[in-house]
């Protein structure tokens, strides 16, 4: 959700049970230009806000002239001081996927997973090895993993220029009424997956400049995404069933979308029983 | 050529440009269109609107301006009714706001009398301090739909109980009792529930015909186990009635009482809620009963669960007291007399300022244990089904928590606290109001400032677990009838044996001819 005028935008996701107290607003209406101005970033966006036991973690993100590389990620307790966090590499996220339960709310805290090494003979040898994982390092891999499953844009609101960069479309116009329903007009803000994979046949019809990215249509399962028109047609707000509390709102026709995470960070693996 | 132009006095240069322009003037053979004509409508385009940085969206401004031939400005249709869904819901939500008759006399009535309507925009100013709840203009709608509910029945006491988000549409859920004395609509419900049972007995009564029909069809010697028979109307799960719709304005419906067998199977279950209240669940175990009923029963374990006030806002009732105090006492009410517990206090980290008013809902599906083998003699048919009854030993009762227990005695999930207090702001905590976040309920809330309490639910309405959910294993499989030399099927004899047999009876036959012959002879020896 982009920082300048958060205050409006967030009332879109509202009906989602995302609302900021207006101490909150004031706080991040500050704190955000300031984050912007000596970051020296060409946006940023308010990301979310991922739920501890203890206390909350406000997560920002600024993002350079192409908005899918030189993304950098901060975290904020109380909405006005912001911290960096380290960018989340392969063996971080592979890590605290083995870190369970909620997250805390103190950055230093250390979860601890310990795993029965097995020997080579198959039995068990007792050796057991303890891993600690950083909570700054679990919330870093937890914002990466969000990203990359379930950041979505409309399509045709980024364009791909010959080369190579990823840029907002100013023409963009938003999607029809009859468009925004359907889950093939949005895209997965990452590199694609699915699209190497499709033959030349589907490929044809595809916009090079536009369609450089994964529609929702191929995600699997089918139903994890939960797409409601509210005010009537007026507002398309998506809500992932993946990660519970990410929600991605559009008003059809205008140029306006955006999206927020809340939740407590934690991935649904539920999904295929709930359905 | 040059001929021409020394005659018409023309340059060379012109000459040049005469022939490009010509040249930007001839017509596709396409389209018909010609370059000259629309580099200069772009233009002039561009001129007229002044955007920035025109160069990057030049070929959009062209894109534009080429599809705007193709549309026509006429509307050929003058009186077309636009009827998308914005402008039906619309129309339905502009009942919301239409003032009841006439408009001179009505606010002084109104004014006397008391009405069970709560200050939902108050609460709502509490909650957004914290940060918790929906929209304003959302929640004003709410309002003006819980008033509709107040208009149309008679009831003592309404609440907004929260919202549930379902994958198609949502469902908000209003709390309310009934007034003592108007029982009516109650009674509406109670044909629905008979005919429930009309519709059991009549699969009764067919299997019945079926099994006179054809006597020689097994009966399945399998008797379900007795039924836990559900609450009555106004005391445990059932104490209170919840109405629910889709979208504020939309008509409520009133959701049917809970059974004991419902809140049993949905906590073995994990469904997403659709939004239509009469889609089937689908999972294992089988859940008796539709979405209604699901919901239902997630709304009878979130209240018994999340439900809680400041302590000594709610009291028992000092006559009751020594009636029931071996049972537990089951109702409060409002302490008149309450003082508003301190802002430290609340925000407490142990809690026991906080009390859960709502009954703690028992393993059997009840907020009172009720024993079940005796309470249905009727059901019992058989003698000797009741002999066999009697037999086990008689279970122990179930107890619960009582009510108004602090939170502190709450259980822990895993090592996780089941509650996070808050205060809601640092900044200012002189006028800061705590607020207390459920994590096993993830969605549910509770606010306190000075007398004033609420709590709210808005989520998926599942409840939260260290591990994931598990479905339960499906029953071993039935045993298979022992196999006894009564039903198996004897072997063929071979060759061997059956020549076997044949020469032992041919002996056999010999030998007692023989005999025969020897006794004969004997006769006549002794004849």
């Amino acid at each position: 959700m982009d920082s300048e005028g958060l205050h409006l935008n967030i009332d879109y996701v509202g009906s989602s049970g995302i609302i900021l107290s207006p101490e909150q607003k004031a706080a991040l209406q500050t704190s955000l230009v300031i984050l912007k101005n000596s970051g020296k970033f060409h946006r940023v966006y308010f990301w979310g806000k991922i739920l501890g036991v203890k206390d909350d973690y406000f997560i920002a993100q600024g993002v350079g002239r192409d908005e899918m590389e030189n993304r950098k990620t901060f975290y904020s307790k109380d909405c006005v001081h912001w911290g960096l966090l380290p960018p989340a590499t392969k063996a971080m996220r592979e890590q605290s996927k083995l870190a369970q339960g909620r997250f805390t709310g103190d950055p230093s805290y250390e979860f601890e997973h310990t795993e029965q090494k097995k020997s080579e003979d198959g039995e068990e040898a007792g050796e057991e090895e303890t891993i600690t994982i950083k909570e700054e390092d679990r919330l870093s891999s937890v914002i990466a993993e969000i990203d990359e499953d379930v950041k979505i844009v409309p399509r045709s609101a980024f364009i791909k220029t010959p080369d190579g960069k990823i840029n907002a479309n100013r023409s963009f116009e938003g999607l029809s009424v009859s468009e925004s329903a359907k889950l093939c007009s949005y895209m997965h803000f990452r590199d694609a997956i699915c699209l190497q994979e499709k033959s030349l046949l589907q490929k044809a019809n595809l916009d090079k400049a536009i369609d450089f990215m994964d529609t929702l249509e191929e995600d699997i399962p089918k139903g994890s995404w939960s797409l409601q028109f509210e005010r009537g047609s007026g507002l398309v707000t998506l809500r992932s069933l993946l990660w519970l509390g990410y929600v991605f709102y559009h008003v059809p026709g205008t140029h306006m979308y955006g999206s927020c995470y809340v939740g407590n960070g934690e991935k649904n693996l539920d999904l295929p029983f709930m359905l | 050529m040059t001929d021409v132009n020394m005659e018409l006095n023309i340059n060379p240069k012109e000459q040049q440009f005469i022939s490009a322009k010509s040249y930007l003037l001839t017509a596709s053979t396409d389209t018909g269109l010609n370059l000259y004509d629309h580099l200069s409508r772009v233009l002039t385009k561009v001129l007229d609107e002044r955007p920035n940085n025109v160069v990057d969206i030049f070929e959009d401004v062209s894109k534009d301006s080429k599809r705007s031939k193709f549309t026509s400005d006429v509307d050929t249709v003058r009186d077309k009714l636009d009827q998308s869904t914005e402008v039906a819901l619309a129309k339905v939500q502009e009942k919301l706001f239409a003032k009841e008759g006439g408009e001179d006399n009505e606010p002084e009535e109104s004014e006397e009398l008391e009405t069970p309507l709560p200050n939902i925009m108050e609460l709502c100013f509490f909650f957004e301090q914290a940060g918790i709840g929906l929209n304003r203009e959302e929640m004003i709608r709410v309002w003006l739909a819980l008033k509709n509910l107040v208009d149309t029945h008679a009831l003592s006491h309404v609440r907004f109980w929260g919202k549930m988000f379902g994958t198609e549409q949502n469902y908000y859920i209003a709390e309310v009792e009934y007034r003592d004395g108007d029982e009516e609509e109650e009674e509406e419900e109670e044909p629905e529930e008979q005919q429930e049972e009309e519709a059991t007995d009549k699969d009764g009564d067919e299997e019945g015909e079926e099994e006179q029909e054809e006597d020689d069809t097994p009966k399945p010697d399998f008797k379900p186990p007795p039924e836990i028979p559900k609450e009555e109307n106004k005391t445990g799960t059932n104490k209170k009635t919840y109405f629910v719709c889709n979208d504020p304005g939309k008509p409520w419906t009133k959701l049917p009482a809970v059974t004991p067998a419902q809140i049993q199977s949905a906590r073995l279950i994990k469904k997403f809620f659709t939004g239509r209240l009469d889609a089937p669940v689908v999972s294992y175990p089988p859940f008796p009963g539709n979405e209604i009923n699901y919901l239902r029963a997630q709304i009878a374990r979130i209240s018994a669960g999340t439900h809680v006030s400041p302590m000594g806002f709610y009291q028992f009732e000092e006559d009751e007291e020594e009636e029931e105090e071996t049972e537990g006492r089951n109702d409060c009410v409002i302490n008149v007399d309450f003082e508003p517990v301190s802002l430290r206090d609340l925000c407490d980290g142990s809690l026991q300022h906080w009390v859960h008013h709502v009954q703690h809902i028992l393993p059997q599906g009840r907020c009172v244990w009720v024993k079940v083998g005796q309470e249905t003699p009727e059901e019992v048919d058989d003698e000797d089904e009741e002999e066999e009854r009697e037999e086990p030993d008689e279970p122990e009762p179930e107890v619960g928590p009582p009510l108004l227990t602090p939170l502190s005695e709450d259980a822990e999930i895993g090592n996780l606290p089941p509650w996070t207090p808050k205060v809601s702001s640092k900044l200012i905590p002189q006028y800061a109001i705590s607020v207390l976040q459920s994590n096993l309920w993830p969605g549910a809330h509770a606010f306190a400032a000075g007398k004033k309490f609420e709590n709210v639910y808005i989520g998926y309405g599942h409840k939260y677990n260290m591990d994931n959910y598990n479905p339960p294993q499906t029953a071993p499989i039935q045993e298979e009838f022992p196999s006894g030399p009564e039903i198996t099927e004897a072997e063929d004899p071979t060759v061997e044996e059956e020549n076997a047999l044949r020469n032992a009876q041919q002996e056999a036959a010999e030998a007692a001819e023989e005999m025969e012959e020897a006794e004969e002879e004997e006769d006549d020896e002794d004849n």
